[in-house]
Parts: C-alpha cells; sequence; structure tokens
C-alpha cells in the first residue's frame, strides 16, 4: 500500500497549471490500494458492485465541503463586492480544460449570450457549436458552463441572460469527453 | 398488600423528573408508571418526524404544551436531499390543532413549513408562546404576519437560517400594540428592511426582551437606537456593521454598547469594517459566545478583539483567523469550550486561506482545558496533530474535521489519517460526535468500531475501501444512533449483515455509494420496522437488481410506510407485487 504513495511523491510528470491532475492522481491511487485489497483478501465476494467512480473534479462535487449555502453566499457577495470595486464590473474568472492559465471577464460588457460566446471563441480560439433547447450545444467538443451560486455547473445559454449575470460565479469551458455528460451530442 | 403508589402521589413525583431521557426511562418500568408519566409530560421530542404519527403522540401525551419536531436527514444541509423529499409540518399542525389544542411551544428543524400551517398555528392554539424555525423552508414574510398579529401572547419568534420568501419587511408591523410579552425575536435570516419605527416601538414595549437578532438590513446607525432601548439584552445579533457614521454617531453606539451590562452572546456582525471593531471593546469581557462566522475580519483585528474575551466558552469564525490568531485565542480565551472555523474561500477552493493548518487547532487544544466540541475546516492534517490533540483533551465530546479536499492524506508523511483517528476515539472515550476526512483505509473505521462506544452520530465522506468499513462501524459502535455516509466504495454485504442493528438506530444515510437495489428491496422485506426508502431520480424499479442507487435513507418507524412520498421516493411499499408473501404488513 505504502509503495503506491511513495511512487506517487517521486514522479516527475508534465502537468499544467489549471487542471485537476493532482486530484485525479490522488484518486487512482486509492482506487488501486482497493483493487490490491479486493485480490489478497477472499473477502464475502458477492456484492461489491465493479463500478467506476470516475473521480469528481474538486470544484464540483456536490454538498462539498460540508457548508450551508447561507454560509456560501454571504461569502460570495463579499467576494463579488471587492472583485467589483473600482468599475461597476461583474468579472469572472474562465478557465478552458487544457489552457495554462485562466482569464477573467466582466460579464457586465455583454448584452447576452451570443456576445458573450463569440467573446470567449477569440479569447481562447475555439468555436462552441450551435445551442439547441434540448440537446445543448452540437458540432464542436467544446461545451461552456458556469458555477451557480448553489455551486452547481450549468450549461451556458439555458436560463435568460439576467438571471445568468446574476448567479454566474465563474466559467468554465469543457472539452472532450467531460463534456459529454453535460449536453455535448457531438 | 397493594404496595403500589397512588397515581396522584406518582404525578407528583414525576413533576421533578424533567429530562426526556428520564422520563423515557419512567415510562419502561411498567403499566401504571407508563399511564401516569404520559398524562404528565409536557415537553415533547420527536426526532423523526416519520418514526411517528402525529395522532399517536397526539393521543399519549394529553397535556403536550411543546413540541420539538425534525425532518429532513442532516444532509439536507448540503443539497444532498432533493426538493420536495418531504418533512411537512402540515400533518402534524393539522392534528395538533384538533388534538392539543392547548399547545404553546413549537420547535421545528428541517422541515417544510408552508404559511397554511403558519396560519394554522395562528389560528387553533390560544395560549401559543413560541415559534422556533430553524433551518425551514416553505413560508414567506405573509406567514409570520399572521403569527404575529393573531398569538397575543407571543414569546419567541426565532427564524434560525430558514430560506423565507421575502415579500417584504411590513410582517414586523403586523405585532399589536398590546403585545409586550416577547422574549426573543430572530429574523436574522431575512433580506428585506423592517419599518424602523415599528421595530424600535416593539422594542420598547418588550420590557421582558432578552434575545434580539436582527437581520442584515438593520443598519449601525438603527442599531444605536435600538441598544438604547433594549439595554436588558442578553444575546444581540447585529445588523450590517458597516455605514458610514458620523464621530457624535459613533460615540453614542460607544456609549449604547457600554450599557449592556447583561449582554453574554453576540453574533451578526455582518460586513464588520475594521474601524468599528472597537465599538465592541466593552462589551467583550462579559461575553460567553461569540459568533464571527459571518464577519470577513482580518486576522490582527480578531486578535485584538478576541483578546479582551476572557471569558468566551463558545467561538465561532471564518479560517480568516489563521492559525496565529488561533495561538492567541488559545493564550486569551482559557475558559473555551466550543470551536467552529468555517472556510472563508468556500467557492474557490484554491483562493483557501494557507495560514490556516492543523496548528491552529493544535494551539487550542494544548491551552484550552474545557474544549470539549469542535468543528474545524482546513486544507491539511497530520496524525501528529490528533494524536497531540487526543492526547491534551480527553474530555472531547464533539469533534468534527473537513479536511476540505477529498482523500488527503497526512500532508507530512503522505500516509492515511487512520492513526490520528485511532487516537482521537482511543483517547477521547466520551466522543459522543465525530465527522472524519482525509484519505481514510478500512483501518480507520475497525479502529472507530473498536474504541468508539460512546459515538451517537458519525459522519464520513470520500473515504474507506470496502464493506469492511461499514461492517466494523454498525458492529463496533454500540451507542451509534445516526450514521450519514457519502461517496464511499462498499454497501450491500455490511448492511444486510447487520440490518438489526438498524433497528437500534434513528436513521442512516448513504448517498453515491454502492448500495443495490436488490439490497435495499431485501433490507425492506428483512425489517418490517424500517423504512427503506431509495431516493433515486431515476426510478429503480426500471432497473436490474444489481444496479447501484443514489441514495438511501433508512429510519425506524413505528408509522408505517409514508403517505407522502414524491415520484423519487421509493419504498418497498409502492411495489407490492414483490414479495409480498414475505411481508409482514399489519
Amino acid at each position: 500500500m505504502n509503495e503506491f504513495v511513495n511512487l506517487k511523491a517521486t514522479e516527475l510528470r508534465l502537468g499544467l497549471p489549471g487542471t485537476d491532475n493532482v486530484f485525479e492522481e490522488r484518486q487512482r491511487v486509492s482506487c488501486n490500494k482497493r483493487a490490491i485489497q479486493g485480490d489478497s483478501e477472499n473477502e464475502t465476494e458477492s456484492s461489491t458492485l465493479k463500478i467506476e467512480m470516475s473521480p469528481p473534479r474538486k470544484a464540483q462535487i456536490v454538498g462539498w465541503p460540508p457548508v450551508r449555502s447561507l454560509r456560501k453566499n454571504i461569502i460570495q457577495t463579499k467576494k463579488n463586492e471587492s472583485d467589483s470595486e473600482g468599475g461597476r464590473g461583474h468579472y469572472v474568472k474562465v478557465s478552458m480544460d487544457g489552457a495554462p492559465y485562466l482569464r477573467k471577464i466582466d460579464l457586465s460588457c455583454y448584452k447576452g449570450y451570443s456576445e458573450l460566446l463569440k467573446a470567449l471563441e477569440i479569447m481562447f480560439s475555439f468555436s462552441v457549436g450551435e445551442y439547441f433547447e434540448r440537446e445543448g450545444y452540437r458540432g464542436s467538443e467544446f461545451v461552456p458552463t458556469y458555477e451557480d451560486k448553489d455551486g452547481d455547473w450549468m450549461l451556458i445559454g439555458d436560463v435568460p441572460w439576467e438571471m445568468f449575470v446574476s448567479t454566474c460565479k465563474r466559467v468554465r469551458i469543457m472539452k472532450g469527453s467531460e463534456a459529454k455528460g453535460l449536453g455535448c451530442c457531438v | 398488600m397493594d404496595l403500589r403508589l397512588p397515581s396522584k402521589v406518582l404525578e407528583h413525583i414525576f413533576s421533578f423528573v424533567d429530562s426526556n431521557e428520564d422520563r423515557n426511562s419512567v415510562s419502561l418500568v411498567c403499566k401504571s408508571w407508563y399511564e401516569t408519566e404520559r398524562r404528565t409530560r409536557k415537553k415533547i421530542f420527536v426526532r423523526n418526524c416519520y418514526a411517528v404519527t402525529p395522532e399517536a403522540v397526539a393521543r399519549r401525551f394529553p397535556e403536550m404544551r411543546s413540541l420539538t419536531l425534525k425532518g429532513k436527514p442532516h444532509f439536507a444541509d448540503y443539497n444532498l436531499v432533493p426538493d420536495g423529499w418531504g418533512g411537512y409540518a402540515w400533518p402534524w399542525i393539522e392534528a395538533l390543532a384538533e388534538k392539543s389544542p392547548s399547545l404553546e411551544e413549537l420547535r421545528l428543524k428541517r422541515m417544510v413549513v408552508t404559511d397554511e400551517c403558519l396560519e394554522k398555528i395562528a389560528a387553533s392554539f390560544k395560549e401559543f408562546k413560541a415559534l422556533v424555525l430553524t433551518s425551514c423552508e416553505g413560508f414567506s414574510t405573509d406567514g409570520l404576519a399572521a403569527i404575529a398579529v393573531a398569538c397575543s401572547n407571543l414569546r419567541e419568534l426565532e427564524l434560525r437560517e430558514c430560506i423565507v420568501e421575502d415579500l417584504g419587511g411590513d410582517w414586523l408591523s403586523y405585532f399589536p400594540e398590546t403585545l409586550t410579552s416577547l422574549v426573543s425575536l430572530d429574523f436574522s435570516c431575512l433580506d428585506s428592511a423592517v419599518k424602523l419605527s415599528d421595530l424600535e416601538r416593539l422594542v420598547s414595549r418588550s420590557p421582558n426582551l432578552k434575545s434580539l437578532k436582527l437581520n442584515r438590513a438593520v443598519s449601525l446607525e438603527a442599531l444605536g437606537s435600538l441598544l438604547r432601548l433594549a439595554p436588558q439584552l442578553v444575546e444581540l445579533g447585529t445588523g450590517s456593521f458597516s455605514d458610514k457614521l458620523d464621530q457624535e454617531a459613533v460615540s453614542k453606539l460607544s456609549q449604547a454598547f457600554s450599557e449592556l451590562k447583561q449582554l453574554k452572546s453576540l453574533s451578526g456582525l455582518w460586513d464588520v469594517h475594521p474601524e468599528y471593531i472597537p465599538l465592541l471593546y466593552s462589551v467583550c469581557p462579559r461575553l460567553t459566545s461569540l459568533n464571527l462566522s459571518y464577519a470577513t475580519v482580518q486576522m490582527p483585528d480578531l486578535v485584538e478583539l478576541l483578546s479582551r474575551c476572557s471569558n468566551l466558552q463558545k467561538l465561532w469564525v471564518m479560517d480568516l483567523i489563521e492559525d496565529k490568531g488561533l495561538e492567541a485565542v488559545a493564550s486569551s480565551c482559557k475558559e473555551l469550550r466550543e470551536l467552529r472555523v468555517f472556510p472563508s474561500g468556500a467557492e474557490d477552493l484554491d483562493e483557501t486561506n494557507v495560514a490556516m493548518t492543523e496548528q491552529g487547532l493544535v494551539s487550542v487544544s494544548e491551552v484550552c482545558p474545557n474544549l470539549e466540541s469542535v468543528l474545524y475546516f482546513c486544507v491539511q492534517f497530520t496524525n501528529e496533530a490528533l494524536v497531540t490533540i487526543a492526547r491534551n483533551r480527553p474530555n472531547l465530546k464533539c469533534f468534527r474535521l473537513c479536511v476540505m479536499e477529498p482523500f488527503s492524506p497526512d500532508h507530512k508523511t503522505q500516509k492515511p489519517l487512520d492513526e490520528g483517528f485511532k487516537a482521537i476515539v482511543e483517547g477521547c472515550k466520551d466522543l459522543q460526535r465525530l465527522s472524519v476526512s482525509g484519505l481514510l483505509t478500512d483501518k480507520a473505521f475497525q479502529y472507530i468500531g473498536t474504541h468508539g462506544k460512546k459515538i451517537r452520530m458519525l459522519s464520513i465522506a470520500f473515504a474507506g475501501e470496502s464493506d469492511l468499513m461499514l461492517h466494523h462501524l454498525l458492529s463496533g459502535c454500540e451507542s451509534l444512533n445516526k450514521l450519514e455516509i457519502r461517496d464511499c466504495p462498499f454497501g450491500d454485504t455490511a448492511l444486510l449483515e447487520n440490518a438489526a442493528k438498524l433497528e437500534t438506530m434513528r436513521s442512516l444515510w448513504m448517498s453515491s455509494c454502492f448500495v443495490s437495489f436488490g439490497a435495499c428491496k431485501l433490507l425492506s422485506q428483512k425489517m418490517p420496522k424500517l423504512n427503506v426508502e431509495v431516493i433515486d431520480e431515476h426510478p429503480p424499479e426500471t432497473r436490474p437488481d444489481s444496479s447501484p442507487v443514489e441514495r438511501i435513507y433508512i429510519y425506524r418507524t413505528l408509522a408505517g410506510p409514508r403517505l407522502d412520498m414524491p415520484e423519487f421516493v421509493w419504498t418497498i411499499h409502492k411495489n407490492l407485487e414483490i414479495g409480498v408473501s414475505n411481508l409482514a404488513i399489519e
């Protein structure tokens, strides 16, 4: 069991900042340990299900850390106030999977989704496909998402623009297989 | 010779028995004691509203004056229970209105309370005195107006962290001029501003007012005039603490604070501007309870403030206090019993304050001899720290540690935190409540099962390796009453092997684990006195038996299947064609 942990510590890895390699590595470590356990112990085999527990991104875990929403909102309001000090801007961070650093945009500069998505496409040199109410975005492996006041990750474009601006805390452009779950039908 | 005491004598003796635990024991002695006790019990606690029917409670306790009810499971606080699950107050209020019209006090926690409920309370209970709603939702300020206008003997109206549909601040103005009995008012969770003049008049005609908790909309200036009207306050929750005040207003406010000679508890303090913290200095030496968990105050100012609070017993604060601040707290607040440190960067884990580590808690544990209750959010921890804390404070009763990144090992040795938690459960023999976090193997739970004999409530997330973990807990923790687990890799075997244990517990919650639908069905069939609820947005009956379910909530009940389940809650009673012959349905 320990060997795996130490290997992790000394391993040289190339990892881009802004991706959750570290977290996923740890998850894999504990998954490995579980696999070993399963082999060596002839436990009550019966019903331990072999379900792949896909490692949750730390920012996306529902109800974690276990703090009430009332507490989260107070802190966020404070942050938004200090964020928008000096200019009535509503700045949110924008991350894109695979990009080395994040950007910040001022949501109050845009009048609607098409303007916002255009700006994001230019900023990160990608294209976002077409939005359909039922299926989400089609035609691209990139899916624009945002984190709302409750800490949930939502698809950009579902709610009225004003509601989006008031509840959006940060933006993430998901790419590839992770995007599949959130309304990307390529 | 008849050796039985006449019931009048028994009644008189029982009137001295206050605690419900004792009264429960009394009622088990024999039939006549049961009968006498039940006719005299006034304060009733129902800690799971689905464990028993309101009619049964009203029937058993005809002299009921005060009822405390709890609804949703604890993890509902963290959005793990979907909306519409249940916990409705209405059936209780409807039944009590008919059967217990002399009810005076209602305390509800995690329940759905509608305006209809509040109107019914106002209309039905002539002697109604106290309404305390904690983490409730479903009502609006209109419902509050109904209570305010009708309950002429109202003493307590407290809304603690409720989600209220805020239609404005008018509700407060409905308190009649004839209402002078108010002892406690808490509207801190409401958004809208109430009319200040009405609030002032209410306060000035309430000579018994001991506890006043304002909402954020009450300005600093308004606070001054309110304090002058109520210098007898024992508990104060301020509103926003950051107006722009002129020199005269500041000195007036300072004066008002220094007049609060009875003040023991202080909270609120939203948006505290560092400039105004000195206003609090005069009350600090008397404070036993201080809630700074909404105050975004930085460490140096916190230290200044807390260094004056030598009698503090309860401190809630954000991790802005940092290790250094906690060291200072340790040296100034030697009477500390309860410490809660909340995360300030809850949304942005990469912005979490890194100057808050295990060291802060270790310092406090070293110096504060009465420390018995801890809730601590931080970014990292070590086995060594846990061992030290356990050694310093064997008197811990409640230990809730939340290392915020799941699966975090000891950050110095990279080992799991098994040994650290072993020290905690071995050393703290009176531990009643435990929340674990960080990287934990089955071993940790073996230790908890072996040593945690007094643990009543246990919370676990992202831990363990196999079914053994659950098995250790259910077979080892003798006093276990509430167990809540999320995102752990086990389920069926341990659950089924320890099914009998579940009847000795109030409830078990498991979400995002590996419990299969088949196991839930089997368990339901085996244990008719349990409600086994499968809470799953996708109907489990359409899936194979081996498929895992999203959440299960299992609780013992005398009330049988509940009739208010939404479509996403399944119990065996919904599918009676499954093994009906095996079920003992009455």
